[in-house]
């Protein structure tokens, strides 16, 4: 009995010294953050722990998950990608075009995932070759494709009534519908490939210090075009959530989902100057971004709050990351 | 003393000579750089070089490591002639060089700065995954045989001391299985502990039969270290010792010119 409590104590001291440290707080902010979300809207809402609510959360979050795994590729070598969520829209108005013209499903989300490809290749070209700032060139291209989906759709949403795009957002396993899912086996497969592969290593080591990776052989060029088309391939699958779950290819901005996205990324402790790999972290960002919109309309908090408070907690988690261990 | 900067021609034969560079030219635009240096380097020796500011060490170097391709001249390894268009060419001759900012990311590990763009894998085509276990193994032992001071493999390059990375950086362009090491003021921003802890990586180096060619402005380290001497001065390797029939005051007489070769 003794032996074992004092064995404890160490153990349970370092933990507590350990929340002490603003450092602890700081590496480990989505997580907390999110555990704290879900205590308080339990709390204040009974209907947010329910069976329903969960699964409509996780279903919302789904396309955020994957634009935030998109993204944490980009930002880990540094870069930024202001056009992930227009791109995501090109995909989006790709399918449906492809759809409309009786492509079918399999064929339409080709195309939706080609045409976001190619926004990545514009991207990636004109960053890795061109050697012109990311931030300006997407920025760019954000521009080009809201443009481009305006133009082929005529500024008109068209209306997709494929019973496979009914069943991908309808569909579920358990708690777990079936657009998570997607997400989930993105993230596992992102995680991989960031953490188990010579081309994951290839991105840590172009964003920790360029120079050297180049030093060693690293093909910096390659690297950045790569990581452009990853972003832009996972919007075009994210399109195909996001025709599913409008029931429409909507020629719309979807800012937020750009701003959301990143600020998933900053959530879940990715340092935007790059080096630092994560995805879990990401992935759990996005959740909280989620829980946080789902609570504040389960209480009855008006829409016009819901980017006040995303805002505020993007700067706070961004505060907070000063304060991670080097 | 017998005048080392006769042609190398006859010293190609010379079983005990690594690498000669004869007659090598460099420009850049209106600046000589080089202006037909010849040096010799011998198996399992540390080579310095030294010389002013300016005096084309450094530009030397590159062009034996393949960063700048000389305008003219040959440089022969193992009796071969070679050329090299990029540090790559360099590397698969054998020549690994330890660059002055010593190339490390310090966001990553130790053994994967070791591995870094030579990434042991295991699977085939598209499924290739990191041998992160062999990387580890490998990087620990390599790192444990040459340096005193070693890090844990899978501490971040961040943490380490400069003394550390500058093992870490020795280390693994040894690891490659080099013949010739090159190494630019390895120890110029390191303390005297640490600067004696890279020494004595360099001479476990040279003791397992690599040769070591050392640009350095410490003439201290240059005698306890080095068994043979090129100093250099306006483009030109103007002289060549042998580091124990030599002395600082001749070496530093040879640099500024004030003593003939």
């Amino acid at each position: 009995m003794t032996t074992t409590a004092t064995e404890r104590r160490p153990a349970f001291q370092s933990l507590l010294g350990q929340t002490r440290q603003v450092s602890f707080w700081a590496e480990h902010a989505a997580p907390i953050g999110l555990v704290g979300l879900v205590i308080v809207f339990s709390i204040l809402s009974p209907s947010f722990l329910t069976f329903g609510n969960i699964r409509a959360m996780l279903v919302a979050a789904a396309i955020l998950v994957i634009l935030a795994v998109a993204q944490a590729f980009v930002i880990t070598t540094g870069g930024i990608d202001l056009s992930i969520s227009a791109t995501m829209t090109v995909g989006a108005v790709g399918f449906g075009v492809a759809w409309g013209a009786g492509l079918g499903f399999w064929l339409s989300a080709v195309v939706a995932i080609g045409s976001a490809l190619v926004i990545g290749i514009i991207n990636g070209l004109l960053i890795a070759k061109g050697k012109v700032t990311d931030f300006i060139v997407t920025l760019g291209t954000l521009s080009v494709a809201t443009g481009l989906a305006l133009i082929v759709s005529d500024g008109k949403p068209i209306s997709v009534n494929s019973p496979d795009l009914l069943r991908l957002t309808s569909g579920s396993i358990g708690i777990f519908g079936y657009p998570i899912l997607l997400a989930a086996v993105i993230g596992v497969i992102a995680w991989f490939v960031m953490f188990r592969t010579r081309f994951g290593l290839h991105v840590q080591a172009v964003g920790g210090s360029e120079e050297s990776a180049v030093a060693n052989g690293v093909s910096a060029v390659k690297v950045r075009i790569a990581v452009y088309l990853i972003s832009a391939g996972l919007a075009g699958v994210a399109a195909l959530l996001l025709v599913a779950r409008v029931g429409a290819a909507e020629p719309a901005i979807n800012t937020s989902y750009l701003l959301n996205a990143i600020a998933a990324v900053v959530l879940g402790g990715v340092s935007l100057t790059g080096g630092k790999a994560k995805i879990v972290g990401p992935i759990i960002g996005a959740l909280l971004l989620t829980a946080l919109t789902n609570g504040l309309t389960l209480l009855g908090v008006s829409q016009f709050y819901q980017p006040l408070a995303v805002g505020l907690v993007v700067v706070l988690a961004a505060l907070l990351t000063r304060f991670q261990k080097k | 003393m017998t005048d080392t900067t006769t042609a190398p021609a006859s010293r190609a034969t010379d079983p005990g000579v690594l690498l000669s560079a004869s007659d090598i030219k460099k420009s850049f635009g209106g600046v000589h750089a080089l202006k037909g240096a010849s040096i010799t380097l011998r198996r399992g020796e540390i080579t310095a070089l030294i010389g002013d500011n300016g005096a084309g060490k450094s530009t030397l170097v590159r062009c034996l490591s393949g960063i700048h391709p000389p305008d003219s001249g040959t440089i022969t390894l193992d009796g071969d002639v070679v050329h090299f268009g990029t540090p790559n060419q360099a590397q698969k001759h054998g020549i690994e060089t330890v660059q002055q900012n010593l190339a490390l990311v310090e966001e990553l590990a130790v053994w994967q700065n070791f591995f870094l763009g030579r990434e042991l894998t295991r699977g085939f085509g598209p499924f290739r995954v990191l041998n992160r276990k062999l990387m580890k193994s490998t990087a620990q032992n390599l790192i444990t045989d040459l340096a005193v001071n070693v890090p844990p493999v899978t501490s971040k390059v961040r943490r380490l001391s400069g003394g550390q990375r500058q093992a870490l950086a020795i280390a693994r362009a040894a690891g490659w299985g080099g013949k010739l090491v090159i190494m630019d003021e390895p120890t110029a921003a390191l303390g005297v502990q640490e600067t004696e802890k890279v020494e004595q990586t360099i001479r476990t180096l040279r003791d397992a039969g690599v040769s070591v060619l050392l640009i350095s402005h410490n003439f201290d380290q240059v005698m306890r270290l080095s068994d043979h001497v090129w100093v250099m001065r306006a483009g030109l390797a103007v002289a060549g010792r042998r580091t124990a029939e030599t002395s600082g005051e001749e070496l530093v007489a040879l640099i500024t010119g004030a003593k003939d070769a």
